[in-house]
Formats: C-alpha cells, sequence, structure tokens
C-alpha cells in the first residue's frame, strides 16, 4: 500500500469516527425529555424570568409552579441539582406531572444543572441516557453528571475560591451546583444559576427549599436529610414519622456552618427561606461498582457493592434485591409529602397540602412508571420539554 | 475575563489540532499516524463544541 492512499485509509476511518461519535454526543445532548404537567401546575416559567444573566444559556431551565384553591406556604423541590442521581430528577417528574396543591404553592425543578444533564462523567463508562418502563411504553431520559458541561462552562481553575465565603474547595467543584450556592450574578454560568434561583427564593417568597440527591454506599451522608438549624425542628418531625410509619429509615443530621457552597447551607443562611437535602442510596455511584450499565442504575443491583457491605466498608444495608430505582424515588416522594405535612402540623396558619402524589409503599408497588403521564394523549398545552 | 479565557482555550484547541493533522500527513510511519489519528479526535470533538 502507498504511503497515500494508507494516509486516505486512515483519514476515512478517522473521519468515519468523528462523525459518528459527533452524532451520537449531538442527540444525546438534545434527547427531549417530555413533561405531562399536571393539572395543579398554573405556570410554566422559565429560570432567567428570576435574573437574566441566565437567559439564552444551557441552565435557562423550566419552572413549574402549582398554586392551591387556598393560600399557605410556598415550598420549592429542586430535582435535577445532580443529575446522575436520577431519583431526586424523578421524584420531582412525579410532582411536576401528578401533583394538585389544595393549600399553598409549590415550585417544582426537574433539572436545576441543565447543563449537567447535557454530559457524561469522562472516564466513568456512564450510559448517555435511561429509560424507564410505564404502561404506554418507555420514557427516556438523559443521565448527566455531577458536573456542568465543560462545553457550557471551560476551563476549570487550579482551585475553586468559593463565593462569597472565599473557602477552597475542589478545582471541579466550580462546575457542581451544590457547591456554587448562594452564586453571584457575574460569576460563572454555575454560579450565576445558583444566584437565579436565590432571586427566585426571594421574589417568590419561598418557606422551604427542598433538594433532592442521592448517595453512594461509601459515603457517611445517606438515608438521611440533612438540615439547616432552621429547620431543624421539621427534619426531626419528619425523620422520625417516616422511620416509624414508612417501613424505611430516614436519618437526620445538621448542615456543617463552616462546609459552604451547599443548597442546605447557604439557601438558609442568605434568604428567608429554610433548606433541607435528602439523600437516597444508590450503588451506581459507589466506585467499587462492576460494570456501570443503565441496568446497574436502575435496579441498583451490584455483587461488587455487596462485597464491599460484608467487609464493613458501606454506611448502608444491600443485599442481592439491591435498590431499585422504585425504592430510591418513593422514599423522596414520602419524603417531600410528610415534609408538607409535618411542616403543616407545625405552621397550621400557612399551611401546604397536596393531593395525588404516590408515597413509598405505592411507588415500590406499582412502579414509578405508572406516574408518568403519556405525552401522546396530552392536552394542547400541557406538554412541556426538558 | 472567563470568556476570554474561553476564547484563548478554543484557539489553543485548533492550533493543537492543526498541528496534529500536520504531522499526520508529513510522517512516514504508520504506526504514528493511527496514533495522530487518535490523538487528534478528542481535539477535533472539542473544537467543534460536540463533546
Amino acid at each position: 500500500m502507498t504511503p497515500v492512499i494508507r494516509k486516505l485509509v486512515f483519514s476515512v476511518a478517522g473521519l468515519t469516527l468523528l462523525v459518528f461519535s459527533g452524532i451520537s454526543f449531538y442527540q444525546s445532548r438534545r434527547l427531549k425529555e417530555p413533561v405531562v404537567v399536571s393539572d395543579g401546575v398554573t405556570q410554566v416559567v422559565r429560570l432567567s424570568k428570576y435574573f437574566s444573566g441566565v437567559e439564552g444559556t444551557a441552565n435557562d431551565c423550566n419552572v413549574y409552579i402549582l398554586e392551591g384553591k387556598e393560600s399557605g406556604a410556598t415550598f420549592c423541590i429542586l430535582g435535577g441539582t445532580h443529575p446522575e442521581e436520577p431519583a431526586g430528577r424523578l421524584a420531582a417528574w412525579i410532582f411536576a406531572e401528578n401533583a394538585v396543591l389544595q393549600k399553598g404553592r409549590l415550585i417544582v425543578v426537574l433539572s436545576a444543572n441543565r447543563s449537567a444533564t447535557t454530559v457524561t462523567r469522562v472516564g466513568g463508562a456512564y450510559p448517555p441516557d435511561f429509560a424507564i418502563p410505564t404502561s404506554w411504553g418507555e420514557q427516556e431520559f438523559r443521565l448527566g453528571d455531577r458536573w456542568s458541561n465543560p462545553l457550557d462552562q471551560w476551563p476549570d481553575p487550579e482551585v475553586y475560591i468559593h463565593y462569597p465565603s472565599g473557602q477552597y474547595l475542589a478545582y471541579v467543584d466550580v462546575r457542581n451546583l451544590n457547591r456554587c450556592w448562594p452564586g453571584r450574578a457575574n460569576g460563572t454560568l454555575t454560579e450565576r444559576t445558583t444566584y437565579a434561583f436565590m432571586e427566585m427564593v426571594r421574589k417568590e417568597k419561598v418557606d422551604l427549599v427542598i433538594d433532592l440527591h442521592e448517595a453512594e454506599l461509601q459515603y457517611p451522608v445517606i438515608s438521611t436529610i440533612v438540615t439547616h438549624e432552621k429547620a431543624q425542628d421539621l427534619a426531626a418531625m419528619v425523620s422520625m414519622t417516616l422511620t416509624d410509619m414508612e417501613g424505611f429509615k430516614m436519618g437526620m443530621e445538621f448542615s456543617p456552618k463552616n462546609l459552604h457552597g451547599l443548597s442546605h447551607r447557604e439557601i438558609g443562611d442568605y434568604s428567608d427561606a429554610a433548606s433541607l437535602l435528602f439523600e437516597a442510596p444508590e450503588p451506581f455511584l459507589d466506585a467499587t461498582r462492576g460494570k456501570t450499565t443503565r441496568e446497574q442504575l436502575l435496579t441498583g443491583k451490584d455483587d461488587f457493592v455487596v462485597k464491599a457491605g460484608q467487609h464493613g466498608l458501606l454506611f448502608e444495608k444491600i443485599d442481592a434485591n439491591g435498590w431499585p430505582i422504585d425504592k430510591r424515588v418513593g422514599r423522596h416522594t414520602s419524603s417531600v409529602l410528610q415534609t408538607m405535612a409535618s411542616w403543616t402540623e407545625m405552621h397550621p396558619e400557612k399551611p401546604l397540602v397536596c393531593d395525588s402524589i404516590p408515597r413509598y409503599a405505592d411507588v415500590v408497588a406499582r412502579g414509578m412508571g405508572q406516574y408518568l403521564r403519556n405525552p401522546a394523549l396530552a392536552r394542547p398545552g400541557r406538554i412541556w420539554y426538558e | 475575563m472567563e470568556v476570554i479565557i474561553t476564547i484563548i482555550y478554543y484557539c489553543l484547541v485548533a492550533f493543537v489540532s492543526a498541528v496534529l493533522i500536520y504531522n499526520f500527513f508529513k510522517s512516514k510511519d504508520w504506526q504514528k499516524e493511527v496514533l495522530t489519528i487518535i490523538v487528534v479526535l478528542p481535539f477535533l470533538l472539542r473544537l467543534f463544541m460536540l463533546k
């Protein structure tokens, strides 16, 4: 083979790889996720309504607002702060598609860091997406990553200096939405995003923000509520009630005062709202996991993580049954519902009453796909895309 | 400042991509040519804002 023909063959092979991988990445970044909003949703606005600094960016996400017939408290549920913790996003999805408010207002965000939903972890072999089975077929979701997409915010600094505390954090966390609170108007995309959410909390007079997460079993902050001191009585009541009544253990711990950038610390410190963060177990995130597949993500079954548990390396139990997505989502829906109920008991003058949301036992029994609505049957004006 | 740094970064990516492609055509060793193709792919994916 002459050098010219050889170079031609290699060039064509390289271009083929470039085109096919490029198309795959392009399509993955733009996968449309339908949201058939519940009848309780009275407004859908963009985050840029509260701060124009995110307008036209990947993080100008949808904000779903549900209003009850009677006035009361205003809660905000944040899903998708870390998109690779899908139970948080999916639980918020159930609220956006099913919730009906009787008293008070609920603000639901499904893609708090929308940029992070458009990328997967470099070197992590993450699948780009996953599908939830429903009675009408499958609904696909972007998997995403913990950090904003480098295409939207790059390069990273050598050291990330958190604003306004000045605390030094890991360089990569400059793109971590849950290390950038309370944000700043002239900061990076991730900082502008949290600043926009802070503006939303202030302008909508939010009483409580609930940030939904998942955690690896080797991480001590798991199956728990992390609370700002403003919400400590509420969190304690929710933790005790869930553990006693719902069939799963839910702990409670305080937000450290000297660890900055986290929603449970900064939202409480820089607004009138109180803040909670819920953690559910997700074996997919454990460093000792086996194959990083869609099946592992959704079943939560992993022999290697089970082995780690047998050696006493985990902070949550796991067995051959794993941690299926239905259990993880059900923990979050029950935790949010119990927070609403306990809040209403403690603040009868400012209630929040929400109907049509399944609790843990319902989600586990029926599967979370039963609570996703068919976009083909959506009425005009009731379908949105993430 | 962030915008300026990003522009400089993409100029660097474009420069490295161009040098790699130049080396590919100048090389006389097939193994180096294969290596260059593999190395240039992520640079081009980033340059075209695909990954």
